[in-house]
């Protein structure tokens, strides 16, 4: 392992100890939504998927 | 008539608010981008060794949770802004070198470059567009985020190649979720400061560039 990847590791695990106590709050915050609002989010972030990789096969 | 129209029943005060937030939100970007860039070619010019990279982000994230939050009610927040966006494309140089160097490098990045414009044109120009509120998305979206530090972790120190590769893929999804629900809490009243807006939504983008580039970088068989 690198210097590069313990900082990578450090960083990251910084990150996680910032972030992770915020999750209960968060999860308690978020609304509830219906099938049809589900698919209306869903839908765009599967077509960036496909173009993501129409883009893979392009290059 | 009875039909619900929610763009009549808002008040004329909170639309016109709405839109200064998101004009000042996307000119904010703009500058950012741009600021941003000039960083990036700023370290490629000096050629700065790649661990700035890490130095720059840890600076970055350590203005995003110690002084954002303080300043981002006071015109002082738009130094912070520059100061994060500025040091996450210094940054990026280095990577951006490393590509570059690479037989089919200039394509790749170009291409990274433009496929992020798109993917976030396209998401934010729905949001904006249908108007639809996608706050129920935060939790998932942030239980992803968390999943995916852990998956990054774990990657470093079993280096699995597939596994990298996943990852950037879900980074990509669970990014343009942000978009999507960054861009819906400004239209839906659920972010009224442009520089919040501005910091997350170029946090975003600059995450989905670099996976991209990721991506991008094996598919060409550079990475």
């Amino acid at each position: 392992m690198d210097w590069m990847q313990l900082g990578g590791a450090l960083l990251i695990g910084a990150m996680l100890v910032f972030l992770a106590p915020r999750l209960p709050a968060i999860l308690r915050a978020t609304p509830k939504a219906s099938g049809r609002q589900w698919l209306a989010a869903i839908v765009p972030i599967v077509a960036v998927g496909a173009f993501v990789f129409l883009l893979m096969k392009l290059v | 008539m009875a039909t619900f129209q929610p763009s009549l029943s808002r008040p004329a005060t909170s639309v016109v608010a709405t839109n200064r937030l998101i004009r000042n939100t996307y000119s904010l970007l703009a500058l950012t981008l741009l600021f941003s860039g000039l960083t990036a070619g700023l370290s490629m010019v000096l050629a700065v060794p790649p661990m700035a990279y890490l130095l720059c982000a840890g600076g970055a994230l350590l203005l995003i949770w110690f002084a954002l939050p303080r300043a981002a009610r006071s015109a002082n927040g738009l130094w912070v802004v520059f100061g994060i966006t500025g040091l996450l494309g210094f940054g990026l140089g280095p990577i951006l070198s490393l590509y570059l160097a690479l037989p089919n490098g200039s394509s790749v990045v170009m291409t990274a470059l433009g496929g992020t414009g798109v993917i976030f044109l396209a998401l934010s120009g729905y949001a904006l567009t249908t108007r639809r509120d996608f706050s129920f998305l935060g939790g998932f979206l942030f239980t992803g985020f968390i999943v995916v530090l852990v998956a990054i972790i774990a990657n470093l120190f079993l280096q699995i190649p597939v596994l990298s590769l996943v990852i950037s893929a879900v980074v990509i999804l669970i990014m343009s979720g942000f978009i999507l629900f960054d861009t819906s809490r400004m239209v839906n009243g659920g972010e009224t400061n442009y520089i919040l807006a501005t910091v997350s939504l170029y946090l975003s983008i600059f995450n989905i560039f670099i996976h991209l580039l990721h991506l991008l970088g094996i598919a060409s068989g550079d990475d």
